[in-house]
């Protein structure tokens, strides 16, 4: 029994091949990049969305390697532990894939992955705040969930965004444990929705977003505790009343719609106070104080201005 | 003579008739030394997973979760001793208590010591906040807090200073650690409880024999 415990982690099983291969390059290529700039590794030179452009709404610090945003996930459906998605997440069928956009809205509209590639592409080097108290950060690329709204064109009803994600019960192993309401649901205020740092991301350090990444596309809210970010999505209703969400179901208590990054709001089981930084760090991930919206604050507080946060946590 | 109840009563009063019921002493040092070394290995791998940076993308979670894992597993061996002393007769099973117990004892200084450390970054201030405020830290510290004098009184000498008797009574609080090391877990995952489960079934087996046996001895 002691010597036969499997290691918890076995890169070379749960990291596609052309996905390890390629990181080779990306190293180097980063490498490379380090000698003569300060500006973050640019994805690469090979990729899907080489020729993305940069945002000035990327942060400057060091992105996480992609094999560390590839084999920890929290991607529930296809199980609890964070290695599971990157070994189950293949089993995702991708294609052929809509979204469809509907509810409080003039032109509802069915997206397939190549309508969404069509949208004005950048690469956002975004900081990811989980709620359970570590962060990476990780270059996605995508679109402005902006751009989407304003083509579907809302009607004055539509008070909130309602995303629905992918339900595969046959090729998403976690879903058998009842753990959460399937599909994951997640939402936002409409001005949230609506804000310039809330991204579509498509892809992933310049590529095809990974499926345990939540390809083909997913949403990103970087001041928002990671889960309200929902994967791979197929569904976006906009909605006059606020939508309950997946957690909020499941443990009201302990999640609330808005789940701001907040150091001062502390959860039952994590304070928030501060994080680990995954992906730095010699040996073992740096600890940071947490900044309020993730460090977002500049663009998004007014969002909330005179709200209460620890009431509408 | 009320004498320890850990070390002398082993082999001794053996009438077990199965190969492995009796064993020389040679042979009861050598399993100690083997398990002894074994009961470490988890503790290297982690030490080297440090260095060859093999504990994935968060390996703060990976030693924390580890070493609680390993806690509650010497925590269970040290329980099923009793158990299986008696369901096999091998009765030098009892020599490999105290240090069964000790291990468990070791791993949840070391998994205390990585929420101090590696989690907390020694912020003193934060962790006297954490250990009342958060339930399955509260419940984990004092698991913790009732491990120490069983820890304390392990040895030899301290069996004899106390009494069998008393000392016997005192280290059944290893139940209530047990237990409590259960709901430390239970409370701590978000949602999927499978694992915990796993171990709940495992005490509650371990000390549902316990609770068996004395109400047949009794009735």
């Amino acid at each position: 029994m002691l010597i036969k415990r499997p290691d918890p982690i076995r890169p070379s099983e749960i990291t596609p091949r052309d996905v390890y291969v390629r990181r080779r390059e990306l190293m180097k290529a980063a490498g490379a990049a380090a000698l003569g700039t300060l500006l973050p590794p640019p994805a690469h030179a090979e990729g899907r969305f080489a020729g993305a452009r940069k945002s000035a709404y990327s942060t400057d610090e060091r992105a996480a390697s992609l094999k560390e945003i590839t084999t920890y996930n929290n991607f529930y459906e296809f199980g609890t532990d964070k290695e599971s998605p990157s070994e189950y997440a293949k089993r995702l069928k991708t294609s052929p894939w809509t979204l469809a956009v509907e509810g409080e809205v003039r032109r509802p509209r069915t997206y397939g992955v190549e309508d969404l590639l069509r949208f004005p592409l950048e690469e956002r080097i975004y900081r990811l705040r989980c709620v359970e108290g570590w962060s990476l950060v990780i270059p996605w690329t995508g679109f402005e969930l902006k751009n989407l709204i304003e083509q579907v064109q809302p009607t004055g009803k539509a008070k909130f965004v309602e995303f629905v994600t992918a339900y595969q019960p046959d090729n998403m192993p976690g879903v058998r444990l009842r753990i959460l309401d399937w599909p994951y649901v997640e939402g936002l205020r409409m001005d949230e929705a609506m804000h310039p740092l809330t991204l579509l991301a498509v892809g992933l350090y310049g590529d095809i977003l990974p499926n345990q990444n939540g390809a083909p596309v997913r949403l990103v809210v970087p001041w928002k505790y990671g889960f309200k970010s929902g994967k791979s999505l197929v569904r976006i209703r906009f909605v006059e009343n606020q939508p309950k969400t997946a957690w909020e179901k499941a443990v009201p208590s302990e999640y609330g719609f808005y789940s701001n990054v907040n150091p001062d709001v502390p959860h039952p089981r994590w304070s928030q106070a501060t994080e680990k930084r995954l992906g730095e760090g010699r040996f073992l991930p740096r600890i940071i104080k947490t900044q309020i919206f993730n460090g977002y604050g500049d663009q998004v507080a007014r969002l909330y201005a005179g709200m209460d946060l620890k009431r509408y946590f | 003579m009320p004498q320890a109840s850990s070390a002398a009563i082993g082999a001794r009063d053996s009438s077990g008739r199965r190969p492995l019921a009796r064993l020389s002493p040679a042979a009861v040092s050598w399993i100690k030394a083997i398990v002894f070394a074994l009961a470490l290995v988890p503790l290297g791998r982690l030490v080297a997973g440090v260095f060859l940076r093999s504990l994935g993308t968060n390996p703060v979670e990976a030693i924390i979760r580890s070493l609680g894992t390993w806690t509650l597993v010497f925590l269970c061996l040290t329980l099923a001793v009793t158990p299986l002393r008696k369901l096999t007769g091998w009765h030098w099973l009892l020599r490999l208590r105290r240090m069964l117990g000790l291990y468990a004892f070791f791993y949840a200084v070391l998994h205390f010591t990585s929420y101090v450390w590696l989690d907390q970054g020694l912020d003193l201030v934060a962790i006297l906040h954490d250990i009342p405020k958060r339930p399955f830290i509260t419940v984990g510290f004092t698991c913790l807090m009732l491990l120490v004098p069983l820890a304390a009184t392990s040895t030899d000498a301290m069996v004899r200073r106390l009494g069998a008797a008393r000392w016997r009574v005192l280290h059944r609080l290893v139940y209530v650690v047990a237990v409590g090391g259960v709901v430390h877990f239970w409370w701590l995952v978000k949602r999927d409880v499978t694992e915990p489960a796993i171990y709940a079934v495992v005490v509650a087996t371990l000390l549902g024999y316990r609770l068996v046996s004395a109400l047949r001895s009794r009735g």
